[in-house]
């Protein structure tokens, strides 16, 4: 294996691609440093591993087949076809089934769920950074990789909690401290990581040390903002989270459905067994399903609810008069429908006309987001980000689909159905200056009592 | 003598831009905005350049285009969340520019995601490995460039104080280590940047500390500095007009015991500016080195003398501006969390566009705190 030649040191036969690289200075004054010729051959191999062709990197090598014994016994009289058919079926309904469960046990568990997940994706990532890189003893690496995958999550927490347990905050003393200097806080925790990063520069692996800070950095920007993009989801009320991400997995399953039965034209290069029956098969029933699936959560309060933090019972409770969003309008039909049907109007919940957009975008653009992950694992030349779910790989093959999702969520809430949050402007407001609050006291009076939601003669 | 020259070319060229410097100050904000976005793109071309020297991928399919497409998307969404902030009344007034600003980030992410299609359908089969490389290349110096860009732009809103002293107790410390090195330097500081001393070191964090006291008493005095930066609608330009805060007038300090015998005198008068400005000379001068060594680093890893050839004696436009970043990011952490608060006139703005009984609610409690803080009184609200 190419590891062992480079750890050897032995300056073997390299792959014999060095063209003379632009903005080298080949033999120039440099701030002087001892090359050695060890030092510059490994340097200078890892830069032909950088710029060879895919074909000449090789194959990373995964921990063996992780099914459990259960399954193992119990399949052992199929072919192995239908073995991994059954294999992926049953983890299928199993991850359905707990899926349901966690919903059922409430949004805290479901935030847990959601930091687990992260973490995982995170690890699984950086681990592959480790094997392209042969980097896994690198000084220092694997606990500064760790270190800032907990700065970042200081920073976004700090933020999300500010917002949302306003009142929680407010009591306690220290909370407060920490609220106020938050961003001082988090980026002084920043500072110290990068600190102790470049004095672990060390002078033989210069290279490797930049590639795994920028990989980690990237790692954190993907996984890190978009699990607290979600977070933000949850908070807006569960059924933001529950019908992006029940879209995308019925996209999963019905293109792969459409495929098996009806797939004949090849969509894209990076994917193979994708056919274009089954993407515009799986867009139709994924609108469909999310239309359906609306309808259906919209009636309870218990999805269509924001969170709140109550701090008497100190706990969440998603209980409030549903917004207009959540009600049942009557829709006049186009005339068209009108024939078909055979109805005038028809009730619905406006809810439902923003999921055919949140369904669209699932089958048709959270799909990129899988091809991103196929061209990803082709580059690194891996079948699978891990193997932690027997049949289906790790668990960023299960999500790939579902970071682009969430950031658009997020978007279009932002975009089209809320304004801003009322606790965090709230929130900003305690913090001013006695006389701005003051001000600004008097300005929202004048301005309510023209809107005419205040009476100047009711004295609240 | 070629040691000479090469002496003379840098002290040339130091001046040179240090003139350039008063002279983009003279000229006032917008002229300052423009350079720093010039900065901005000029160094995200040179890092991007050694990316594609290093993996020779300069021939890449679409990979050039792509990069230049997510720089101008990640500009557009910083300027648009800018724009909206401090030209709030001029957005309202044009019809396409509030149209724009409602549904900024749904723009800025549609124009985002067209460029993340377009770079999944141009994998190409040979070049996966390098065109994820370049992608994660691109996004890591858009991460530095332009975030750090912008919170300059930030600062220099603030008050152009705010942009002129950290910048220039970067650079004094730079050239005050060099001379203290150059004169006085023995001991190695780190191995990554061998000419380092550590007594240029100390030296360097004595001298800045000093020069920014001086340059911020200085500068305290013109309300041209110290003023926020403001669009003004009817003029249509920036001024810098106002009432200087709390910070930027003179007060009378005791000094403690041990300093008052050696100097002689009872109180001293200062801006409390400048014991802000104590704060940033420090990190200036400890920290900021840090991400001079982070890039000497990058050039070593890359076996690259210089980032380019832009400036002859000094290198490229990142090799002045590598201490620079870090700098811009702690002035403004430090400004958003030790200097202003909430802006007001931006919360009424937020408040309008709540529901009413959102409206209702936080009035509420607005008024149960003020009442509680005994900041408004029963009887007055009678009135």
């Amino acid at each position: 294996m190419l590891e062992l030649r480079y750890r050897g040191g032995d300056p073997g036969p390299g792959p014999g691609l060095s063209p003379p690289r632009e903005g080298n200075a080949a033999g120039g004054d440099h701030e002087t440093e001892s090359t050695s010729d060890k030092e510059t051959d490994i340097d200078d191999r890892y830069g032909d591993l950088d710029s060879r062709a895919d074909s000449d990197v090789p194959e990373i090598p995964l921990s063996s087949d992780q099914t459990p014994e259960i399954l193992q016994k119990a399949l052992s009289g199929l072919s192995s076809r239908w073995k991994n058919w059954w294999i992926r079926g049953i983890l299928t309904l199993t991850m359905i089934s707990l899926f349901f469960l966690i919903i059922y046990m409430g949004s805290f568990m479901l935030m847990l769920l959601v930091l687990g997940i992260q973490v995982k994706c995170f690890h699984e990532i950086i681990t592959i950074g480790y094997r392209v890189y042969h980097s896994y003893d690198l000084p220092w690496f694997r606990t500064l990789s760790w270190y800032f995958l907990l700065c970042v999550n200081y920073f976004f927490y700090g933020e999300t909690v500010a917002d949302y347990f306003a009142t929680f905050v407010q009591r306690e003393e220290q909370l407060q401290f920490l609220i106020r200097y938050h961003r001082f806080i988090s980026f002084a925790l920043y500072l110290a990581g990068f600190c102790m990063f470049v004095l672990s520069l060390v002078k033989k692996h210069y290279r490797l040390q930049f590639y795994m800070f920028a990989w980690t950095h990237v790692t954190l920007l993907i996984t890190v903002t978009q699990s607290h993009l979600v977070i933000q989801n949850l908070f807006e009320g569960m059924i933001w989270f529950l019908v992006p991400i029940s879209s995308v997995i019925c996209n999963d399953i019905t293109a792969y459905l459409f495929g098996f039965f009806f797939g004949r034209t090849p969509l894209i290069k990076l994917s193979p067994k994708k056919t274009w029956e089954g993407f515009i098969g799986g867009f139709f029933s994924t609108v469909v399903f999310g239309f359906m699936a609306a309808y259906m959560l919209s009636k309870y309060q218990y999805f269509v609810c924001p969170i709140e933090y109550r701090s008497d019972v100190n706990s969440f409770v998603t209980e409030c008069e549903p917004a207009d969003l959540f009600q049942l309008h009557s829709y006049s039909l186009p005339s068209f429908l009108k024939a078909v049907l055979r109805r005038e109007t028809v009730s619905l919940y406006p809810f439902q006309i923003h999921s055919i957009a949140l369904s669209t975008f699932a089958s048709l653009i959270g799909p990129f987001g899988g091809f991103f992950a196929s061209g990803f694992k082709r580059a690194f030349k891996i079948k699978d980000f891990a193997n932690t779910i027997p049949g289906h790989g790790g668990i960023m093959d299960r999500f790939d689909c579902q970071y682009l999702m969430a950031t658009f969520v997020h978007v279009y809430i932002t975009s089209f159905i809320r304004g801003p949050n009322p606790s965090k402007v709230l929130q900003q407001l305690l913090v001013l200056q006695p006389d701005q609050q003051l001000s600004i006291y008097r300005t929202l009076k004048m301005h309510l009592i023209e809107k005419g939601i205040l009476q100047p003669t009711l004295k609240v | 003598m070629p040691r000479w020259k090469n002496w003379w070319v840098r002290g040339i060229l130091t001046l040179a831009m240090i003139a350039f410097f008063f002279i983009i100050i003279y000229l006032g904000p917008m002229v300052l905005m423009m350079i720093v976005m010039c900065v901005q793109i000029k160094c995200f071309h040179e890092i991007i350049t050694i990316g594609y020297n290093v993996y020779h991928s300069y021939d890449l399919p679409w990979f050039r285009t792509l990069s230049w497409y997510f720089l101008l998307c990640v500009n557009y969404f910083f300027y648009g969340e800018t724009v909206t902030d401090y030209f709030f009344t001029l957005v309202q007034r044009e019809e396409p520019l509030r149209i724009l600003s409602k549904y900024h980030r749904f723009i800025s992410f549609t124009l985002y995601l067209t460029g993340f299609c377009m770079f999944v359908l141009s994998l190409v089969k040979k070049h996966y490995r390098l065109q994820f490389y370049m992608f994660g290349w691109t996004h890591v110096t858009l991460l530095i460039v332009v975030t750090q860009s912008h919170l300059v732009i930030h600062n220099l809103f603030e008050g152009m104080i705010w942009f002129i002293v950290p910048i220039s107790c970067v650079i004094c410390n730079d050239i005050m280590a060099y001379m203290f090195g150059f004169f006085f330097g023995r001991t190695p500081l780190i191995k990554l940047s061998p000419k380092k001393t550590w007594e240029g070191f100390i030296g360097g964090f004595f001298a800045t500390v000093v020069f920014g006291l001086l340059l911020s008493y200085v500068m305290s005095g013109y309300r041209c500095f110290v003023c926020p930066v403001e669009y003004n609608n009817d003029t249509n330009s920036f001024t810098v007009d106002c009432e200087p805060s709390d910070l930027f007038r003179l007060q009378e300090y005791n000094i403690p015991g041990v300093i008052h015998s050696v100097i002689g005198w009872k109180t001293v008068r200062m801006y409390p500016f400048q014991i802000h400005s104590i704060a940033l000379s420090t990190f200036a001068s400890l920290i900021g080195p840090f991400g001079g060594f982070f890039a000497s680093g990058f050039k070593r890893a890359f076996k690259i003398k210089d980032f380019a050839n832009t400036i002859p004696g000094h290198g490229g436009i990142m090799d002045r501006f590598d201490c620079q970043y870090l700098m811009a990011t702690f002035v403004n952490v430090y400004i958003a969390s030790f200097i202003r608060g909430p802006n007001p006139s931006k919360l009424i703005q937020q408040f309008l566009t709540l529901r009413p009984d959102q409206q209702l609610h936080i009035f509420n409690t607005l008024k149960s705190h003020l009442m509680d803080k005994g900041i408004l009184t029963p009887a007055a609200e009678d009135e």
